[in-house]
């Protein structure tokens, strides 16, 4: 049985595939889900986490967790929409040890608390780097500060 | 109480002269814990890469690495060639496996000779970076650089290699292959070498497959995965050879994956440059447009993945990088704790981070900041822990 009826059978309709290419697919899922699908891509199916993108979106930030299937060469993005404005998403360290740098890394950038993380100190950014000013969002920091109060 | 010493190596790696802060918690000369900080080197080219156009962006990732400067722009060009979901002229193909794999080979001869050094052989740093030397050349007289070769552009190549030029070209590459094989040959039998570097900053199989950890690092402790294998690209599956596993995952098979790749990478050149069809080098792409698009290379530390997501316009929405150093570095933390201060720099620098360690490494007391041991120290333990098995 293929990878992706594998996991078609496993979480029916908690999902949305999108097939771009044979090599290239993409599972949309939501929040809850998200945390069982990648440890059994992870550690029932043996990918291999490659990394995981953050999106800034106005919903919300788009996490993006690539996974490897070297054996059957074929790259499947698992999809999570993050809401703001609480942008809160469960740690997936602890099963996936790989994933400890790129989860520090979302939360310094784009301000995404990873809960139950070890460390989310920054990685990157200085020691000094002001709170609340995250880099890789599409806005300002003022204009985001601005948003904020007009829907106050 | 416990009487443990922290010892700072950073913000410069002693061997490799890029910035990367270790921290190691010693007791006696074991090493007991560690931490390590990242970041000094920072430029935010992934925001950077949205305000450019598709165009522009392979010269500026280009400039991720001095380095292994192909696999960036070499990822990103695939990334970008996936939205538009096209196929590139089979000529450009191979001629992007040539770069590629000819940054491999002075990637690996670099990093052999750094190690060379480090552990007090400089014979091996001198003969690494001498025969590195002619690979410099066969670049420069493929794109008329020596580094940073301004070959890649989404949908092909910018710059032909002359029919006429090719027999000269596989004469270099013979040459090459003399070299590599002579030096991975002297290396590997060298009965010091081997008691040095054997059994030391083992990374177990396990480990490597839960950290994800990619290229020579995974296939030195027997995670057989090579992005040229497992998702074939260019013309990587046109051609004949091998993956190099080692089980191991000590620092020696690490170095015996790099050395015996060079070799591997010679026949593929070689290969390329018989069978490279005729035909146009450039597919004219006038636009990428809308989705989403990843691209892979295999580098010479390992997979380098970068996502597109495109919006239609000339410039990319957002651009993810990921270098392979990324996944590699933290393996660090199972490979130090319980070695010693002298196999220390050793051990951060066998994954070939790219990017720093230092060269004021400094062993300090705890509390009062006071330096104990100044880097040049350190690099003259580990050399004299050589010369001292040269004795025996």
């Amino acid at each position: 049985m293929n990878i992706l009826e594998q996991i078609r059978n496993r979480f029916v309709d908690k999902i949305g595939i999108m097939e771009k290419s044979a090599k290239r697919v993409y599972i949309a899922v939501e929040k809850e889900e998200a945390r069982e699908l990648v440890c059994y891509l992870f550690r029932d199916l043996g990918a291999r986490f490659s990394i995981a993108t953050g999106v800034d979106t106005r919903p919300g930030i788009e996490i993006l967790y690539h996974m490897a299937f070297d054996a059957n060469d074929l790259m499947l993005t698992v999809r999570v929409l993050v809401r703001k404005p609480e942008l809160e998403m469960p740690t997936f360290s602890d099963f996936m040890p790989a994933a400890e740098w790129i989860e520090r890394e979302i939360h310094e950038m784009f301000g995404v608390k990873f809960i139950g993380h070890p460390n989310l100190q920054t990685l990157l950014l200085p020691d000094d780097w002001p709170e609340g000013v995250y880099p890789l969002r599409k806005g300002t920091f003022e204009s985001e500060k601005e948003n904020e109060e007009r829907e106050n | 109480m416990r009487k443990e010493t922290l010892i700072p190596i950073g913000p410069y790696h002693p061997l490799l002269e890029e910035p990367e802060f270790f921290k190691f918690y010693v007791e006696g000369e074991k090493i007991v814990d560690a931490e390590v900080r990242i970041g000094y080197n920072h430029r935010g080219i992934e925001k950077l890469a949205e305000s450019k156009t598709y165009d522009q962006d392979p010269f500026l990732v280009e400039r991720i690495c001095g380095i292994c400067s192909t696999s960036h722009p070499f990822a990103f060009v695939r990334a970008a060639e996936d939205v538009a979901g096209i196929q590139i002229p089979e000529r450009a193909e191979y001629i992007r496996t040539i770069i590629g794999d000819l940054e491999r080979i002075h990637s690996h001869l670099l990093w052999v000779g750094l190690a060379g050094h480090f552990i007090g052989y400089n014979t091996v740093f001198m003969w690494a970076w001498k025969y590195r030397e002619p690979v410099l050349d066969i670049f420069e007289a493929i794109s008329g650089n020596r580094n940073h070769y301004g070959m890649f552009k989404v949908g092909g190549v910018r710059r032909d290699i002359k029919d006429s030029d090719i027999p000269a070209l596989l004469k270099a590459i013979d040459e090459v292959e003399k070299f590599c094989s002579m030096l991975t040959k002297a290396v590997m039998d060298d009965p010091v070498i081997q008691a040095r570097l054997k059994g030391i900053g083992i990374l177990k199989k396990q480990d490597a497959i839960d950290l994800s950890v990619v290229g020579p690092v995974a296939r030195a402790s027997g995670v057989a995965i090579d992005v040229r294998k497992d998702h074939p690209y260019a013309a990587y599956d046109r051609i004949d050879w091998n993956i190099i596993v080692t089980e191991s995952g000590d620092i020696f098979d690490k170095a015996a994956v790099r050395l015996l790749e060079t070799l591997e990478s010679v026949k593929i050149i070689r290969q390329c440059l018989k069978q490279m069809p005729k035909g146009p080098i450039d597919a004219d792409i006038r636009e990428v447009g809308v989705g989403e698009g990843i691209g892979q290379h295999e580098a010479p530390r390992g997979e380098v993945f970068h996502y597109i997501r495109a919006n239609g316009t000339n410039f990319p929405e957002r651009h993810k990088i990921r270098a392979p150093s990324f996944m590699n570095v933290p393996s660090f933390k199972k490979t130090v704790i319980g070695e010693s201060i002298a196999d220390a720099a050793l051990i951060t620098a066998a994954v070939d981070p790219c990017y720093c360690c230092t060269e004021r490494m400094a062993v300090v007391e705890p509390g009062t900041e006071k330096v104990l041991l100044t880097g040049e120290e350190l690099v003259k333990l580990s050399q004299q822990k050589t010369e001292g098995l040269k004795k025996r």
